[in-house]
């Protein structure tokens, strides 16, 4: 095959050279009825960023809201309206760039791409059309044991469009709500790279799962800050020569389910169009379908225009950005360490189980938690555990980030130590915490003020076991006979005596050496 | 009344500051110079709408005067408004009927610094469609007439900018600027007219035409009147990235004439080639004439890529057209046809009957040289030929201080003789589109008249930002008598 056909719907020569080391490339192969077929995936991923205000304007950047309130003479594109480029979307960008090991431009530009719909209030996009942020780079993709490197073609920045409303009400009214119109978008297009449905789904995942991490989208499929357009088709080996059959592109894939949905039906349907009909790449070329999510059916779809010509050139309102190196330098130490090697450095470093490491990498900032909580603690697996229960906890109750939790990494550490050094119990630990979780103040100024640290001092603890043993005729007579449970019984007068703060393992001793049973 | 609407807006506001004149008196005046003409047998139309409630911001500005000192010069000043920049609460149709029925929700940068320093839009001025066309025959209100001569067209597009200021219906006007839409009816209607460099004056709330050549202009009775808006509108704006950073404010005070001696100009023989009115000609010479005898050096020099200029500009121009009027759909503002239609259908009635012929023969054109396939041979040619020419003006510029040429290949035409025929409409442009190319400030200057009485323009250009010197070497002559 050649380079161009390669391109569509061939393995990139980036997949061919990886598959050695990190895949076996027998592993897409099929056999089926005797047709022996290869799919080829690549997909098309669009992430809504993060930012404080749009792309190119003042507006918030936010999901929702009262229609058309998030709006200025920018997003809605009014005459005589300019747009300014938000830093905070060249940033996320190269961000998401670093983190892909793409090629970060030195020199980008942005590319009005023209096409006309009501939802779009200029009649083009801002996009980028020659010169993207980020070229080339990768992902290593994780699926039932297997490793797939899936190539990175680019990734480029761009406005959302408004959403058109249709009235169901008979009015046959339509609306549009132009809140979500400028919203900074990425793009990022993967080569045709995938293997399997499932490939596909785990490509995204580990998108969603690094976009997370870095805090650079939410990637929140439901509200659409991820999506994702997939391009499949099959490659059929028969009789000693290879077809392609024609691609599909399918849209509308609004979750991880429909995503493996959608493009398991679509291998069934290409492979028995290819069995009736024999449509092959060269003859038919490609076609859009949607998915219907009630029925599990791709459907033809009409395209907003039949043979789209975007009319792509250099947006003459904004001026080309030139990234210097010290500043793509400054957020790669921003990226730092990337999720996949930080699971597996938290696992080796500090003897966590795959599970804590994987929760706490979810995000950026609990993993750094995590580890300046840990620093210098023996049992770092004790302080995962509270940070993925209690603290955890009530931040699922607050619904916050963890940066806005009142206590500080030290504090936890310094409550553990507490408790290991006998100062409190683990009950009492799980008092402090609440209210350190309250008010923000360090677990020894909470115990030293309420009066909580144990009595471990034999001689204080020695003359309130006296007492109880005087008091307790009876049970002290039992335990000599042999009656195991009234010791029970005699440590719960020790700790109701001292307020439950005597130290139970000095308690213990000292009762049991007073009985000489 | 006469002699108050004849005043220079220097001259106007000198004698606001001396209590001689009031704003109230100073607007009256004007208005009652429109209002009159308006009911003459034949009127300019160079405004289409006056604002009545300028006089009532007149009397406003007047009681801020008598208060206090602290008042700006150009407190209680009217000012004539191109009809595509946005002033808050005023309807903008740019001379189209697409835009008819829309408000202007937001004021240009430009309007704001203005109005900040007290000036007072009194009117919005006629143009051609969207600001294409060279005639301001092309709008939706009717042709704009020009003054000298009712029979002949003011040159365009921001024709009634230029009518309005040459007949005393304003002392000063903002226009815009894509190909030489300021300069054009400033020379033909004998006033000054100013293309500033591209970034001095910010772009936002100007309508988009072509938005790598867009700049606000400004037409006036004098070099200084020109220096007193720059000084106060120019600038950087952080809603225009490609605005400039430049400060003219020292110019709104102290606009000197500069001696000629020693100055070097040239001019392109491309722009004395065929095609020039021999009347026109003379006119320059005389002007020639007048700046060597300053001790200016002027020369005749060789620029041949000159001749691609109304080349590129009418590819590039329409290109970035078609992408910027796409918004005007009938969907969000403005005019609508086809309510019940289907959504492509309403698109098409809505643009078909919305828009004039000129402005759907430049989005036709700029969508042709836009699309796949012919895209590598008309837009991204013209590109490489405009970034050519850049270089090759600028080397010129280097051994220069100035480009001398005409502004016009002709004086004002009669009205109708060229409407039918784009190509000979376009070719007025032949001499002002390089400066728009090229980013360069450019300014037309009222340098004589024909036997007939029609004003002619010269037009010097200079390097990037040099505003000052263009407008220091205009008053030079607005001093030695070369006024209108």
């Amino acid at each position: 095959m050649s380079d161009t056909s390669n391109k569509l719907g061939g393995p990139s020569a980036e997949t061919q050279a990886s598959a050695k080391s990190t895949s076996s490339s027998a592993a897409g192969v099929r056999i089926e009825g005797g047709i022996s077929y290869e799919v080829i995936i690549g997909c098309e991923v669009h992430v809504q960023l993060l930012t404080k205000s749009k792309a190119f304007c003042g507006c918030e950047n936010r999901f929702g809201g009262i229609p058309n309130t998030r709006v200025c003479p920018v997003c809605l594109g009014l005459p005589g309206a300019l747009p300014v480029v938000n830093l905070a979307l060249v940033e996320g960008a190269i961000i998401a760039g670093l983190a892909l090991g793409s090629r970060i431009a030195e020199v980008t530009k942005f590319d009005r791409k023209n096409y006309v719909y009501p939802d779009l209030p200029k009649g083009y996009q801002i996009s980028q059309f020659d010169m993207p942020i980020c070229v080339g780079g990768h992902l290593d993709v994780a699926t039932e044991g297997q490793v797939r490197r899936v190539g990175i073609t680019r990734v480029h920045m761009e406005e959302d469009a408004g959403k058109n409303l249709h009235l169901i009400d008979g009015s046959n009214m339509s609306y549009v709500d132009f809140n979500r119109c400028g919203t900074p978008l990425l793009e990022i297009v993967s080569e045709p790279d995938m293997r399997s449905p499932e490939e596909a789904v785990a490509f995204v995942e580990s998108i969603r799962e690094i976009m997370r991490y870095l805090e650079v989208s939410d990637c929140n499929m439901e509200e659409g800050s991820l999506r994702c357009d997939a391009n499949v088709n099959l490659w059929i080996s028969e009789g000693g020569s290879r077809h392609a059959t024609p691609i599909v592109e399918i849209k509308n894939m609004n979750s991880f389910r429909a995503i493996r949905s959608a493009l398991s039906f679509e291998v069934r349907r290409q492979l028995e169009e290819w069995k009736d009909r024999r449509l092959t790449l060269e003859a038919v070329g490609k076609s859009t379908r949607g998915y219907n999510d009630e029925t599990g059916e791709t459907v033809p779809q009409r395209t907003k225009e039949a043979a789209s010509d975007y009319r792509y050139f250099p947006e003459p309102d904004l001026k080309p950005i030139a990234v210097s190196r010290v500043f793509v330098d400054a957020l790669r130490t921003r990226v730092g360490e990337l999720p996949e090697a930080k699971r597996e450095r938290l696992k080796s470093q500090y003897g966590l189980a795959d599970f804590d490491a994987e929760t706490l990498v979810v995000s950026k900032r609990l993993s750094a938690y995590f580890e300046e909580a840990a620093a210098g603690y023996r049992e770092p697996k004790k302080i995962a555990n509270w940070i993925l229960t209690e603290v955890r906890s009530v931040l699922n109750e607050r619904n916050i980030e963890i940066d806005r939790f009142p206590s500080k990494p030290d504090h936890i550490r310094e409550l553990l130590e507490a408790v290991d050094d006998g100062t409190i119990s683990g009950k009492i630990a799980k008092e402090v915490f609440a209210e350190m979780a309250a008010a923000g103040r360090g677990p020894r100024e909470i115990i030293a003020e309420r009066g909580l640290s144990q009595i471990a001092d034999e001689g204080d603890l020695a003359e309130i076991v006296d007492r109880v043993i005087a008091a307790n005729e009876k049970s002290v007579a039992d335990y000599n006979a042999g009656k195991d449970h009234a010791l029970k019984f005699l440590m719960g007068q020790v700790m109701k005596e001292s307020k439950g703060k005597a130290n139970p393992v000095v308690a213990t001793r000292l009762l049991k050496g007073r009985l000489s049973r | 009344m006469s002699e108050v609407t004849a005043l220079t807006l220097t001259e106007l506001s000198d004698r606001l500051q001396s209590a001689e004149l009031t704003s109230t008196a100073v607007v009256t005046a004007y208005r009652e110079s429109y209002r009159a003409d308006a009911k003459g047998p034949q009127p300019l139309n160079g405004y289409v709408e006056w604002f009545e409630d300028a006089l009532s911001q007149a009397e406003t500005a007047d009681a801020a005067r008598r208060r206090g000192d602290g008042a700006h010069r150009l407190l209680g000043l009217p000012i004539a408004v191109k009809d595509n920049i946005l002033i808050k609460g005023r309807p903008l149709t740019c001379a189209s009927e697409i835009l008819k029925g829309f408000t202007a929700p937001y004021s240009a940068t430009v309007i704001d610094r203005l109005v900040a320093a007290g000036m007072i839009p009194v009117g919005r001025t006629n143009m051609d469609e969207f600001a294409m066309g060279s005639s301001c025959e092309y709008s939706c209100y009717g042709a704009a007439h020009n003054p000298v001569d009712r029979s002949r067209t003011t040159g365009g597009s921001s024709g009634g900018s230029a009518a309005v200021v040459a007949g005393n219906q304003a002392p000063v006007a903002l226009g815009s600027e894509t190909g030489g839409s300021v300069r054009l009816p400033a020379s033909f209607c004998g006033v000054y007219g100013l293309k500033p460099s591209y970034g001095s004056l910010s772009r936002y709330g100007l309508v988009a035409f072509g938005s790598s050549l867009d700049q606000i202009g400004i037409v006036g009775r004098c070099p200084r009147d020109l220096a007193l808006i720059l000084a106060v509108a120019a600038g950087k704006d952080p809603n225009d990235e490609t605005s400039a950073d430049t400060d003219f404010t020292r110019l709104g005070d102290a606009l000197a004439r500069r001696d000629l001696k020693g100055l070097r100009m040239a001019i392109p023989q491309e722009f004395l080639a065929e095609g020039l009115d021999p009347e026109v000609r003379k006119v320059l010479d005389s002007f020639v004439e007048w700046a060597r005898s300053s001790g200016a050096l002027v020369e005749t020099i060789s620029l041949p890529i000159l001749d691609a200029s109304v080349a590129i500009y009418y590819i590039i121009a329409p290109a970035e057209a078609s992408s910027n009027l796409a918004r005007y759909d009938g969907v969000r503002y403005g005019y609508r046809n086809g309510e019940t239609a289907n959504l492509f259908e309403l698109y098409e009635r809505t643009r078909s009957r919305g828009f004039g012929k000129e402005v759907k023969r430049r989005i036709l054109l700029g969508n042709y040289v836009l699309s796949s396939g012919y895209y590598d041979a008309y837009y991204k040619k013209a590109q490489g030929v405009r970034t050519l020419l850049i270089k090759e003006v600028g080397a010129v510029l280097s051994r220069y201080d100035l480009i001398l040429s005409p502004t016009a290949p002709t004086p004002a035409f009669t009205l109708g003789s060229k409407v039918d025929d784009p190509l000979a409409m376009y070719l007025s442009d032949i001499y002002t589109t390089f400066a728009n190319l090229a980013l360069l400030p450019s300014l037309s200057l009222p340098a004589g008249r024909t036997p007939h009485g029609l004003p002619v323009g010269v037009q010097i250009t200079g390097r990037r930002f040099a505003e000052e010197l263009l407008l220091s070497c205009a008053e030079t002559w607005y001093e030695e008598g070369g006024a209108r």
